[in-house]
């Protein structure tokens, strides 16, 4: 109970402080010192040379509502697995160690894990807490609309493609797994017991493989409820909202993912609440990115002004220090005449 | 100039390999055996060993990294703490340099030079946890991740190293006695140690700021926009410590390897910098009490994150805080140079606990040690200690070369 009410805290302090840091309260503004100087800002070619990175990315993600999506259906699925495993034969991963049939996996919480390789994606099983049926959820990248992986990767090797998917290259990887500290759903997994050529390793919904091919991702297509749907985002957010005013009682009133982090590309609807599915709830609806986008536009008025300032302070010190030396030498020579 | 600086300086100009010449290879191997190196010794071989371990069976076999909590101790160390620890070549240059201290110029050279170590060895410590370390580079001169805090962390890091070793290289052409080098590289000093602030105040800064991309992973007393203020502030901290306390231990351990200037000034310039660390720690203390009273988390501090948190700001800030007010005040330098220490483990906690004990707080099950990374973190840092006082040894660092005496930068 204590613990929920820690996480409920900082969600709605958190968005607030970043967006609207109340800067009455600190002496050192960064905001504020740097627009008092803006003529500056015009000297900045050099950060502009790199690339933009205050470029608000909402607005071009804004402009793709032709983008892909997923919607899983958390009341239909029944922990057949059968995902996993075209999930294992779309991608030509390992074979799995337990078989696809087998149940007993869900004795624990699993996740994709780089080091078995042998899905994208896994199906854990949770109770439904007020009747204590197993209810299940399918975990697997979301394709976040701004992800923080790719806006963490210092080599650009994750990357949100126009279609949806996010997208992987690994000729890029340097192995630093910024991505996986910055991925709010713990979905890349790194391969820790490869020395030669270690690699990221997540879901890229099947883009290359089948989506480009003009066919539907393998879980989606081989499901055998249909609890996967893949199309348009926008069309998703038509249909999930569709069925949850079609079964008021069998759905909460809840697209997971709408707005969930700005919004990610694969959606839920469920049954019951998704915290207690283990769906992160500390969310807000911003964007992470968003979060160290202020930052990063501060950096180049520093490379301006900096050195105007601690030149300035030397030239300063400087003729302080000659000035008095030359006071100290008149007063020798004055003292050698008397 | 002090017959005994000249004493020195006539031992050992141009003769810097002066020990193996007069000794034959066994006496010299005997000198070398003392016991701080045979210790020194074994640590590095293990550490070695199981760094051959590392590159040949993955990062998998000797960390206790996890698919969940993917960094470990050799970032938490060799590059959260290593960095802002190395701060002392930006700060003391730019008292020295730019606000004209003059009087704290006997201890700049060492300052750089622990400054130019300590990023080295982030670097290899980088290069031992990469995964594919071969393509450090690559954020360089192959693909800009440009959203990227940790492209901006890289391209700083690298142009800062540049940038300290040549602000370390007088020392090392004084030696060489290569005198026109040594002449036109001391002209850049005012440069450096400018272009030196413009690095350091952004990537120490984008240290903290890696992690404002996760506010649902790192615990909300860790977790504030201000970040890159605190981690700025306590590296200027972490820098002026490691320079109180390496100074302290060069005077105890390295006497023979300095002048009387140096030795002399030791006192002074302790409780001139313990004075400002004071300021800088109180400072710190302050926003990280904002940084709590605007996320208005004081409900946390019952928990055992909360004791932990408490643990950190009170024993390791605010009390060296106070104890080097107290102790420049009363000019116990004793006082100051154990303080220092105390900071120094106090920025090392804060740094492992940003980016390891308070990030994934919520994972139900974790594990934070493992002792092959352990024996290799500390492989490293040995190696780093023998190469600093191979350095010392044998370079102009804590003395002035006789060439150069009177001369005025
Ligand atoms: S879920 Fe994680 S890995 Fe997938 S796009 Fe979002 S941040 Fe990236
Ligand atoms: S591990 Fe690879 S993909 Fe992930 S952030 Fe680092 S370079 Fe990018």
């Amino acid at each position: 109970m204590e613990k929920k009410l820690d996480v409920k805290t900082t969600n709605k302090c958190k968005p607030r402080s970043i967006l609207s840091p109340d800067l009455s309260t600190v002496k050192i503004s960064r905001r504020g010192f740097l627009k008092g100087n803006a003529a500056l800002a015009g000297a900045l070619l050099l950060w502009d040379a790199l690339g933009e990175p205050a470029k608000g990315l909402a607005r071009e993600i804004n402009g793709w509502p032709d983008r892909y999506g997923m919607l899983t259906d958390l009341t239909r699925c029944f922990g057949c697995r059968i995902c996993e495993k075209a999930c294992n034969k779309a991608n030509d991963l390992e074979p799995p160690a337990t078989p696809f049939e087998d149940k007993s996996v869900f004795e624990e919480k699993r996740r994709v894990n780089a080091h078995t390789n042998e899905t994208y994606t896994v199906v854990n099983r949770y109770a439904d807490p007020k009747t204590g049926e197993p209810v299940y959820r399918k975990v697997q990248c979301n394709h976040c609309a701004e992800p923080a992986c790719a806006s963490a990767c210092p080599v650009s090797a994750l990357k949100k493609s126009p279609d949806g998917p996010v997208l992987y290259n690994e000729n890029l990887c340097i192995g630093c797994r910024y991505c996986m500290t910055a991925c709010p759903f713990y979905v890349p997994a790194f391969e820790y017991f490869d020395a030669g050529s270690p690699a990221i390793r997540k879901c890229s919904m099947c883009y290359t493989r089948r989506i480009s091919k003009g066919e539907v991702p393998a879980c989606a297509s081989e499901c055998p409820v249909e609890a996967i749907t893949f199309g348009k985002r926008s069309e998703l957010i038509k249909l999930a909202r569709e069925k949850i005013v079609r079964n008021p009682d069998k759905y909460i009133d809840h697209i997971y993912g709408e707005n969930e982090f700005g919004g990610t590309d694969w959606l839920y609807i469920s049954g019951i609440a998704f915290e207690e599915m283990d769906f992160p709830s500390d969310t807000g609806t911003t964007p992470l990115p968003e979060f160290t986008r202020e930052f990063l536009s501060a950096v180049p008025l520093v490379l301006v002004m900096w050195p105007a300032l601690f030149g300035g302070v030397y030239l300063f010190s400087k003729n302080r220090s000659r000035t008095a030396e030359a006071g100290t030498e008149n007063t020798k020579k004055e003292g050698n005449q008397s | 100039m002090s017959e005994y600086t000249k004493q020195i300086g006539a031992a050992r100009k141009g003769v810097p390999e002066e020990a193996t010449q007069e000794l034959t290879m066994p006496q010299y191997l005997k000198k070398l055996a003392t016991p701080f190196n045979i210790v020194a010794g074994i640590i590095v071989l293990v550490g070695l060993g199981l760094i051959v371990v590392r590159y040949t069976m993955g990062l998998g076999a000797v960390t206790s990294a996890s698919q969940d909590q993917p960094w470990g101790l050799f970032l938490n160390i060799g590059l959260f703490s290593g960095v802002p620890l190395s701060a002392s070549g930006f700060v003391l240059g730019t008292v020295v340099f730019i606000f004209g201290l003059k009087h704290y110029e006997p201890v700049v050279k060492n300052a750089v030079l622990l400054g130019f170590l300590g990023y080295l060895f982030a670097v290899i410590f980088l290069l031992i946890d990469l995964g594919r370390p071969w393509r450090l580079p690559y954020p360089m001169a192959v693909s800009f991740g440009t959203t990227s805090v940790l492209f901006l962390v890289a391209w700083h890091v690298a142009l800062y190293l540049s940038c300290q070793f040549l602000e370390f290289v007088p020392s090392l052409f004084e030696w060489a006695g290569w005198k026109v080098l040594r002449r036109w590289t001391i002209k850049l000093t005012i440069g450096l140690t400018i272009f030196g602030i413009m690095l350091s105040t952004l990537h120490q800064s984008a240290l903290g700021a890696l992690f404002l991309l996760a506010p649902g992973k790192l615990h909300p007393l860790w977790y504030t926009p201000y970040l890159p203020v605190l981690f700025l502030n306590s590296a200027i901290a972490g820098g002026l410590c490691l320079v109180i306390f390496v100074t302290y231990l060069t005077r105890r351990f390295l006497k023979e390897q300095a002048d009387a200037e140096y030795l002399a000034s030791i006192d002074k310039i302790t409780l001139g910098l313990g004075k400002g660390v004071s300021l800088v720690l109180i400072t710190y203390f302050a926003v990280k009490i904002i940084a709590l009273a605007h996320g208005n988390h004081w409900s946390l501090l019952n928990t055992t994150y909360g004791y932990w948190y408490l643990v950190e700001i009170l024993g390791f800030v605010l009390l060296p805080g106070i104890l080097f007010a107290l102790g420049s005040r009363s000019k116990n330098v004793g006082l100051v140079q154990f303080t220092a220490l105390l900071t120094i483990i106090g920025v090392v906690i804060n740094r492992i606990n940003v980016s390891l004990i308070a990030l994934n707080w919520q994972l139900p099950e974790r594990e934070f040690f493992d002792l092959r990374e352990f024996l290799i973190v500390i492989g490293v840092i040995t190696i780093e200690v023998l190469v600093y006082r191979w350095i010392v040894s044998h370079m102009p660092i804590l003395r002035r070369h006789p060439d150069y005496e009177n001369e005025h930068e």
